[in-house]
């Protein structure tokens, strides 16, 4: 199983200083973030995409180009890809690039985006979201396997004998996860291709969680890639820890109670009841983060949303201290413990190549075998 | 005779409040035509709830549970107090977090109470175009409950017993007329992902 981080990228005044990173700062901070998270053994770092203040990542591939360059373990991410408003073209070809810089270390999650005057920005119109999101992938996918694409759609222009370069690493593209919080129409997308599927449970209960990941299995099955305990699951989680509880919660109460999106809303108690936020001792974390798997089954990509709501950068690596010492060993002992042997870990390039290489092998046996048939026939 | 199921909201905001006692008569008439079963929503209880639900996206439990209350009923009974010549703005919070299509054909008897007859059109023209938007069936009859209709004896036509009685008519022969319908699933999908692939 594996575990990392994932950055929504704000720039937020501190309410306890009213300090305000700049952009450089908070860009710098975010990659040191991604270098702690290697260094304390986290598995995954995914940044978060956005074309408005207050967030700074516009641009996840020169982010992540710099930040492979500096690491050497980790499984470099998005949270998420705007498969709605990006050229599927331009996807196509930064994430192949990216792919080939990391040594494969890429995947991607795709997402729709929110936030209503980005579609016009980018020329497309929000009512258009779930079709934007399928048309485009389609083609994405496409590009990532066949060498010349020729392709018609509603939403971007034809293309004629193109072909996206570089193109995938090892002929493999990236593994892709759909996010959605509320759509059923990208759980069933995530299954029809036998991709992954993230539920960013952090901002909705469990019983909504438990509904998208349980249609996502169900379809993932009915699509013929598998059982459905053998889809490929993602959930995000919320935590803030100290070694004493209250004393987390007594630190993190100012910056919750302002927070982008749920600030001046519900109450902390309110929100950790109802949500997966966990501010607490590292024991809790790890207790609550356990529980997820009550309701997902047994799954593959744990990511923790940690360094967002001004919350100061030292204080952020002081958690990936504790995340990475305390906590995530525990969680992967705790998780490997009645995890039945089919189900996969999350796919890596590794594992990919390996899988498209076994795959090439059956089939090239299949095709000996009824040669060979054929000729016993004719003899 | 089926017994129907039917959701009454009241979003006044004292405790008692005429826009209770209002939404109590009402339920009450239906109840005297019709066999219901009756479920009351005194938004005022679930008021922080209502707001948080609007700034985070989603329901605490208890809001969760009033909410698919007034989805899964056969027929909806919504009082408001005017204020400024308009609902209440909870009253309006409360519907603008129930699903859009909660109450899609819903019968539905709309209800107000105020500090002078002068508002009374309200009904008309704030509340009736609202749940025209939701796509609800109004029934003809709405009814205003002003000051003065608290004194008002069961006479003469246009006394305030005699529009509960004709609204509540109106209302459950509506219900009637209808089979229960069944919640929409928000996991149900509404068309297949080879028909969304293809564009239609």
């Amino acid at each position: 199983m594996q575990f990392g981080i994932f950055s929504v990228g704000d720039v937020t005044p501190d309410p306890t200083t009213g300090r305000e990173p700049t952009e450089r700062e908070r860009i710098k901070a975010m990659v040191t973030i991604a270098l702690k998270a290697e260094d304390v053994g986290l598995d995954v770092f995914a940044t978060g995409e956005h074309h408005n203040p207050p967030f700074v990542p516009s641009s996840p591939t020169t982010m992540l180009g710099y930040i492979a360059a500096r690491t050497s373990r980790l499984q470099l991410s998005t949270a998420t890809t705007l498969i709605t408003t990006n050229d599927p073209v331009k996807i196509a070809e930064d994430y192949a690039m990216l792919q080939h810089l990391a040594d494969g270390r890429v995947d991607l999650m795709m997402g729709r985006g929110n936030t209503g005057p980005v579609y016009p920005w980018f020329g497309q119109d929000i009512r258009m979201g779930i079709p934007l999101a399928v048309e485009n992938y389609a083609l994405l996918h496409r590009l990532w396997r066949e060498d010349v694409v020729d392709w018609e759609g509603k939403f971007r222009t034809p293309l004629q004998s193109f072909t996206s370069t570089p193109r995938p690493l090892d002929g493999v593209p990236p593994f892709v996860w759909h996010g959605s919080i509320r759509s059923p129409e990208i759980a069933e997308q995530a299954a029809y291709y036998g991709d992954g599927f993230f539920a960013n449970h952090i901002f909705w209960p469990a019983s909504h969680t438990r509904r998208m990941v349980g249609l996502y299995r169900k379809r993932f099955e009915h699509y013929g890639h598998g059982s459905a305990d053998q889809a490929i699951v993602g959930l995000g989680g919320q935590v803030f820890m100290r070694k004493n509880s209250q004393d987390a919660v007594r630190e993190f109460r100012p910056y919750f109670d302002v927070a982008p999106v749920y600030g001046h809303g519900p109450s902390l108690e309110e929100f950790t009841a109802q949500t997966p936020l966990t501010v607490g001792s590292p024991q809790q974390v790890i207790d609550r983060t356990l529980s997820f798997r009550e309701y997902v089954g047994d799954y593959q990509r744990q990511l923790f949303l940690i360094d967002h709501a001004g919350l100061p950068l030292s204080t952020v690596l002081e958690q990936l201290d504790m995340l990475g010492e305390e906590v995530v060993p525990v969680l992967r002992k705790e998780f490997a413990i009645g995890r039945p042997a089919h189900v996969p870990e999350a796919p890596t390039h590794e594992s990919l190549v390996a899988a498209a290489a076994a795959a090439a092998s059956a089939s090239a046996s299949a095709a000996s075998a009824s040669a060979a048939s054929v000729a016993e026939v004719a003899g | 005779m089926t017994v129907r199921s039917l959701a009454v909201v009241s979003a006044g905001l004292s405790q008692p409040s005429s826009s209770r006692l209002l939404a109590d008569r009402l339920a009450a008439a239906v109840g005297a035509v019709l066999p219901v079963e009756t479920t009351l929503i005194e938004v005022r209880d679930h008021s922080h709830d209502v707001v948080n639900n609007l700034l985070t996206g989603f329901p605490s439990p208890a809001l969760a549970g009033m909410l698919s209350a007034v989805s899964a009923a056969d027929g909806l009974i919504a009082v408001s107090p005017i204020f400024n010549a308009s609902y209440s703005g909870l009253f309006k919070s409360f519907f603008d977090v129930l699903d859009e299509s909660a109450l899609l054909d819903k019968p539905v008897l709309l209800a107000a109470t105020g500090g002078t007859a002068r508002h009374s059109l309200a009904l008309e023209h704030a509340l009736r175009p609202m749940f025209t938007h939701m796509r609800a069936t109004v029934v003809p009859t709405s009814v205003f409950a002003a000051p003065e209709d608290w004194a008002g004896g069961a006479g003469p036509s246009g006394a305030l017993a005699v529009r509960i009685e004709r609204a509540a008519r109106e209302l459950a022969d509506q219900m009637e007329r209808r089979e229960s319908r069944p919640v929409r699933d928000p996991f149900d999908l509404p068309v297949t992902f080879d028909r969304l692939l293809a564009g239609d």
